[in-house]
């Protein structure tokens, strides 16, 4: 009688660990995993940010001229970085799990080389887009 | 033993039949996004000026303005299926999770309908 009313109703399922904790060591995979879901986060965060901007911005030249200093501030150009690599890390990432949807390098090799290829390809073009905004301005 | 509720068993009704649906439409955004996704990316670092008549004027052109709200669509849209796929996983309790579903999901129709307003008010209003 003193049991919760869950135990009565739902019979116990098997749960599998998750992957941070002591189960399971870190490796680069499930690092990459974790963070890809961090970025999406991050970006869903960011999206709103940027529809925050835009409606700012159709509200008028003041509005805009209020946060305009702290976009271009020191600052806001790191949280700017920040947020492009996050889009780019799980745009790169993204396109990795539309491949294994499709079947493909889903072996442990090539899902470390394409693990790196992530990392190194989303901070090069983070680099360049970068230099290209600072180059036009 | 068996890994199906009482409730399971008197309904006895089986899946909903949309298993495939959530997946599916968070790949039909991802793969939108891919082309959107780049496109939003260099037409930004590629504007001159982060000033508000450079920004009003490329958000005015017709070509930015609809590609901005197809943009903006897709991405809220495949973050609310994200989002929601980390709060069932990470949220525990009904009421909880519910409550946290729900809020995301207006918080995300705001941002859409915001968003696209916005651009459309930038857009039209450079007509007058």
């Amino acid at each position: 009688m003193s049991t919760p009313a869950t135990s009565k109703t739902t019979p116990t399922r098997p749960l599998s660990p998750f992957m941070i904790g002591p189960y399971y060591k870190p490796q680069m995979t499930s690092m990459l995993s974790i963070t890809h879901r961090l970025t999406g986060l991050g970006l869903s965060f960011g999206a709103i940010l940027l529809v925050t901007w835009l409606v700012c911005l159709a509200s008028g030249v003041d509005c805009y001229n209020m946060i305009l200093p702290h976009l271009t501030a020191w600052y806001g150009k790191l949280v700017l970085v920040a947020f492009t690599w996050a889009l780019l890390y799980h745009f790169c990432n993204g396109i990795r799990h539309l491949m294994w949807d499709l079947g493909k390098g889903l072996d442990m090799p090539t899902a470390e080389k394409t693990g790196w290829g992530v990392i190194v390809v989303s901070i090069a073009v983070t680099a360049a887009v970068w230099a290209l905004a600072l180059a036009t301005k | 033993m068996s890994y199906r509720s009482p409730l399971g068993h008197a309904r006895g009704l089986g899946s909903a039949k949309q298993g495939t649906h959530h997946f599916w439409i968070q790949r039909v955004t991802a793969v939108a996004l891919i082309p959107l996704t780049l496109w939003f990316v260099f037409s930004l670092a590629r504007l001159p000026s982060a000033d508000f008549d450079a920004v009003t004027w490329w958000v005015a052109a017709p070509s930015v303005a609809v590609a901005l709200m197809i943009f903006i669509g897709c991405a809220l849209y495949h973050s609310l299926l994200g989002v929601q796929v980390v709060i069932e996983d990470y949220v525990g309790g009904e009421g909880a999770k519910i409550v946290a579903l729900l809020l995301s999901k207006f918080v995300h129709v705001v941002a859409g309908v915001a968003g696209i307003f916005a651009v459309l008010r930038i857009s039209l209003g450079a007509l007058a």
